[in-house]
């Protein structure tokens, strides 16, 4: 049966993520996290900075650096590099 | 009777006869007609009345690309309005009805607005219907919806039931003609795993269609031979009645199976089934579409695609007509004459639009006595509901030739759709006039047809290439398809200059090519704007034999090339798609998960009313039996509670597990008050922010041991609050040593609240378990065994403002709880109850925590702990967010014994008007409290406390209101708490 088998030929587009620690997944188990390239300001940071990681975000024609929640699964977020223009996956990893 | 089969011959079973109705009528036709050759065969050519001019329509195509014959089919509630005839398999008992006549078919009185024709050119509705305004919506739609209409929809909801299935794949190969079946052929040889996808219930494509002749036999040997084969290869999944209709990331193809549609009943069986295929390699097999040409009168019944023709004679053994003429502008008239020759079908002539006729074509009609018009067109079809007669132009102008088939082509578009899901923009192929796939999806390989190349030879040759280039094995030499010479040349034609009548472009939309030529004088000769101005290429059938026509028409208007033009963006879906496909069984009740508690029968087997909460059903109040409403039986629950015990399931508040050596580390980072100070075996109410300083949500937070935590959070966050603790581990604070688990599934909760609940707890835990105010006071948690040996943990937490416990047990020891409450003595109460209580006490809910309120609005500002760093405490500390001035949490009473006060009022100060700039803030939450016999509420006003004792209107617009309140504390019952600590 082909149901049973998984593609031998592998391409990464977010219609289908690979989870580092369960595979390739529909996208549909996971949640969209935001941009991974956000550095948490430190505790006693001034308040520009913390509205700088709050509300401030870019929005590349290109590569972008995203976190991604496997929330139907093992609850672990993964990194991604996607091509937003294209929607190309080009690297996947644990955070 | 069947006057119009062909004795012999075609792919229907005429062993097999099968009934149907059209309009009413009983007719006979055979398993393996669709319902369009059904008609046909009965000589029925006149099917439809036109979208706009109610213009008489009969069958253009064979195939989806048909905008014409659109039907209604089945009955009652599974009525289908649009669909296409010539896909629809005819079954024993289809019912059919013609569609946007009124009151017949064959007569129909809204005709007359062809002959109005002028008024509805394109454009009409935004020229003529614009004066006055308000007539749009009260006359002129519904005028315009009634006359302009397809077929109408059930109104009923739909019978049918839905599926979804996904597939995985290593090829998808998307089109069972010549170049799918030779790709599919060589992917049962790779051994990879195949998914070949065929929108028709037979393979083959155009070899159902053609007499075409492969290694020296009629392609239906080889056709059979072949899905011989493909059917027993095991890596190989064959999938009829199944359109792609989409292509997405990452290698994902949406395909709608038409699982039970060809059945009289679908026998339990879904109706359609929509496919996910997961695929990173594909074959674009999907053919081409033939265009028809254009000139006056095009869309007589009796008009027909040349290919179409073709299909009838050969594939159903039916005779379109009896009297024939081709006109085409390239070399397929030669099939078609040969095919219509071969029926018995007199073909009256042959007109070429070309400049010269090629020998081999110009042979061929001598062999028949057919005379060839070269450098000639058709100006003009005549006759009133069907075609009687064609009027010639260019060289043969003033011949006139009687004949009631016309069988035109005016070249071939390759179905190109699919190859633009990704954004890649047709490229426009000008020796055979068409657009080709230009830059492709990932992993997709076009062939045959699709990619303009028309012969057979060339369809089995690319597509055992593609397959090859597709499973990534090197170039090979293609088996050995001798199909004999066969010529696709052509010379477009897109408009023929003397044609005088109405020249359709778009059948469906009755967009002519006047109505073109108008868009380009009032200057829509953008592609888009040309559709959106004309309706060129829009409804069911999405331009599938009208678009590129257009196109070409537009270019020439505006002295561009058709690449220059381009086309309008393909999206999915590429064939008309039930909705209820997408849903699939997602409906009604399923459509989302129903979550029940543990004790939830239990709470029904004593008459609990439920409402939904989230996901979740509650108890909302227990009515007894002498109870008329309500509020009665509510006011009955409150009262028990507050003088005697009540339980209530608290189940559905999420509560998560926090174990590790870090963990009160980690909810001091999550909880803006400290939780580290927490002693084991105590409780603490806790709140958390988020990072721009609003409070997210509230709960407890019990320590049940140094490395041990049980938290609760609101119903409704459950989900959001552990999402967002495994942000704050994995991301923010991965150096902390936590684990986080929810578990609001493994227990079921009560609360037991009332003076008398500490006498109802000590009949469960009996003496194993001292409950007493010493062992366990307020804020403290213990394990127990309750009745004996339900293992549970006791909190000494309360809600609703009396002394109170919550009781936990294993899931499955739920309703076993519920008994043992019920019968030491307490009474369930339920949802709202409870909501009054915490009214009553001023505890803030979903409408006060609505994400807009900070921790001091709430009155909480206190509990931000100013030791220790923790999620929110900078933001929370913007000036705006500190300023006195705030929205913040009071209470209110009416002055008036008596009146009601609503969720949703404005405060507007007493004396002043009911405006938005005298507007200080709006009441969150009310109810009745039985406890003090008034109604109360819970408001954020400007100023919050400060304003205590003032006098303010609550007015409420909506329903036209107004209740004059005093502004009191927040807390209205036991203010000093004493109740808990007893």
């Amino acid at each position: 049966m082909v149901g049973c088998k998984q593609p031998t030929l592998r391409q990464s587009y977010p219609m289908r993520l690979t989870c580092p620690f369960c595979g390739e997944r529909g996208v549909e188990e996971f949640a969209y996290a935001g941009d991974a390239s956000l550095t948490r300001p430190a505790p006693g940071a001034d308040q520009a900075e913390w509205v700088e990681f709050v509300y401030m975000r870019k929005n590349p024609a290109g590569v972008h650096r995203e976190l991604w929640y496997h929330a139907a699964a093992c609850r672990q977020f993964i990194k991604l590099e996607r091509d937003t223009r294209t929607h190309e996956i080009l690297a996947t990893s644990p955070i | 009777m069947q006057d119009f089969r062909i004795a012999e011959g075609g792919l229907i079973d005429r062993s097999r006869p099968v009934p149907f109705t059209f309009d009413g009528k009983s007719l006979e036709a055979y398993e393996g007609d669709t319902l369009a050759s059904a008609l046909l065969a009965n000589g029925i050519r006149l099917v439809g009345r036109s979208f706009k001019y109610h213009r008489p329509r009969g069958i253009l195509s064979a195939g989806p690309e048909e905008p014409n014959a659109l039907v209604e089919l089945r009955e009652g509630a599974a009525r289908e309005p649009n669909t296409r005839a010539t896909i629809a398999e005819i079954f024993p008992g289809l019912a059919a009805r013609s569609q946007n006549r009124f009151p017949s078919l064959t007569f129909d009185l809204l005709a007359i607005t062809g002959l109005l024709s002028p008024i509805f050119a394109a454009g009409f509705y935004y020229k003529t219907f614009m004066w006055p305004a308000a007539f749009w919506e009260r006359v002129y739609e519904p005028l315009i919806r009634r006359a302009a209409g397809l077929g109408r929809a059930s109104g009923l909801p739909d019978p049918d039931s839905y599926e979804k299935q996904t597939a995985f794949a290593d090829i998808l190969i998307i089109g069972g003609g010549p170049a799918g079946l030779a790709a599919a052929l060589e992917a049962a040889n790779t051994g990879a795993s195949v998914v070949l996808a065929e929108q028709d219930f037979a393979l083959g494509g155009r070899l159902l269609s053609d007499r075409r002749i492969i290694n020296g036999q009629p392609a239906s040997v080889w056709l059979a031979d072949t899905e011989a084969k493909l059917r027993a290869a095991e890596n190989l999944r064959i999938l009829t009645r199944t359109s792609i209709t989409g292509i997405y990331d990452g290698g994902t193809y949406a395909g709608i199976e038409r699982v039970s549609d060809h059945l009289p009943s679908s026998h339990s069986q879904p109706r359609q089934k929509l496919w996910r295929i997961v695929a990173p390699r594909a074959v674009l097999a999907t053919g081409a579409i033939e265009r028809p040409l254009v000139f006056g009168g095009n869309d007589l019944p009796g008009v027909m695609l040349a290919g179409a023709v073709r299909t009838y004679l050969n594939r159903f053994a039916v005779k379109p007509g009896s009297t024939a003429v081709v006109f085409a502008n390239n070399d397929d008239g030669a099939g078609t004459i040969a095919d219509l020759t071969a029926a018995g079908i007199k073909v009256a002539a042959l007109i070429d639009s070309r400049p010269e006729t090629p020998p081999a074509l110009r042979a061929l009609a001598a062999a028949h006595t057919i005379p060839v018009f070269t450098n000639a067109t058709i100006r003009q079809a005549n006759g009133g509901i069907a075609l009687k007669s064609v009027s010639l132009g260019g060289s043969a102008a003033g011949t006139k030739i009687a004949c009631d088939l016309l069988a035109m082509s005016g070249g071939w578009n390759p179905a190109v759709h699919l190859a633009s899901h990704h954004g890649g923009k047709p490229v426009w192929n000008e020796a055979i006039a068409a657009f080709i796939p230009g830059p492709m999806p990932p992993g997709l390989h076009a062939a045959g047809a699709a990619t303009g190349q028309f012969s057979l030879g060339d369809a089995l040759a690319t597509g055992h290439a593609a397959c090859r280039s597709a499973a990534g094995l090197e170039a090979a030499p293609p088996p050995n398809f001798s199909t004999g010479d066969e010529s696709a040349a052509m010379t477009a034609l897109w408009q023929i200059a003397d044609s005088t009548g109405k020249s359709f472009v778009d059948f469906q939309n009755d967009v002519t090519a006047s109505d073109i030529a108008l868009a380009a004088r009032e200057g829509f000769t953008a592609v888009e704007h040309l559709k959106r101005y004309t309706t060129l290429g829009m409804a069911t059938d999405q331009g599938k034999t009208s678009n590129v026509t257009g196109l070409a028409l537009m270019a020439s208007l505006t002295n561009r090339t058709i690449a220059q033009t381009g086309t309008t963006v393909f999206r999915p879906p590429y064939t008309p798609t039930a909705i209820g496909a997408l849903a699939g069984p997602h409906r009604g009740q399923h459509y989302r998960p129903t979550r029940r508690t543990p004790a939830h029968g239990w709470a029904e087997q004593h008459g609990a009313i439920f409402v939904e909460a989230g996901e979740w059903l509650r108890a909302s109040h227990f009515p007894q039996p002498h109870e008329t409403g309500l509020q009665q039986s509510v006011d009955r629950e409150v009262r028990a509670v507050r003088q005697s015990a009540g339980f209530c399931d608290v189940t559905t508040l999420g509560k998560i597990d926090v174990q590790g050596p870090d963990s009160a580390a980690f909810l001091d980072f999550i909880y803006a008050n400290a939780i580290s100070t927490i002693a084991p075996g105590r409780v603490r109410y806790a709140v958390m922010l988020r990072d721009d300083g609003f409070v997210f949500d509230d709960g407890t937070v019990a320590r049940l041991a140094k490395d041990h935590f049980l938290l609760t959070t609101t119903t409704a966050n459950a989900a959001r609050v552990l999402r967002h603790m495994d942000t704050c581990h994995q991301i923010y604070r991965p150096d902390l040593d936590v684990c986080i688990e929810p578990v609001t599934d493994q227990w079921a909760q009560f609360a037991l609240a009332g003076p008398q609940a500490r006498l109802v707890l000590e009949k469960l835990a009996g003496a194993a378990t001292d409950v007493s105010n010493a062992a366990l006071p307020f804020m403290a948690t213990i394990e127990a065994k309750l009745c004996g040996s339900i293992p549970a943990r006791l909190f000494r937490i309360s809600f609703s403002g009396e002394l109170a416990y919550e009781l936990a047990v294993p899931a499955s020891y739920g309703a076993a709880l519920a008994t043992a409450l019920l019968e030491a003595g307490a009474i369930p109460y339920g949802l709202e109850a409870l909501n009054v209580m915490r009214l009553e006490k001023g505890h803030p809910v979903g409408a006060e925590l609505n994400g807009q309120t900070t921790a001091a609005d709430l009155g909480l500002g206190k509990m931000l702990s100013k030791k220790k760093d923790f999620i929110g405490r900078a933001l929370a500390q913007r000036p705006a967010l500190c300023a006195p001035d705030r929205q913040a949490l009071v209470g209110l009473r009416p002055r008036s014994a008596g009146a009601t006060l609503q969720a949703g009022a404005h405060l507007i100060p007493a004396g002043a008007a009911a405006t938005a700039a005298n507007d200080q803030g709006h009441i969150t939450s009310a109810a009745y409290s039985a406890t003090l016999e008034s109604w109360i509420a819970l408001a954020l006003l400007e100023g919050g406390t400060t304003r205590i004792g003032q006098i303010f209107r609550a007015v409420n617009p909506l329903q036209n209101t107004e209740t004059e309140v005093e502004i009191v504390s927040s807390i209205f019952h036991d203010p000093d708490g004493r109740a808990l600590h007893v």
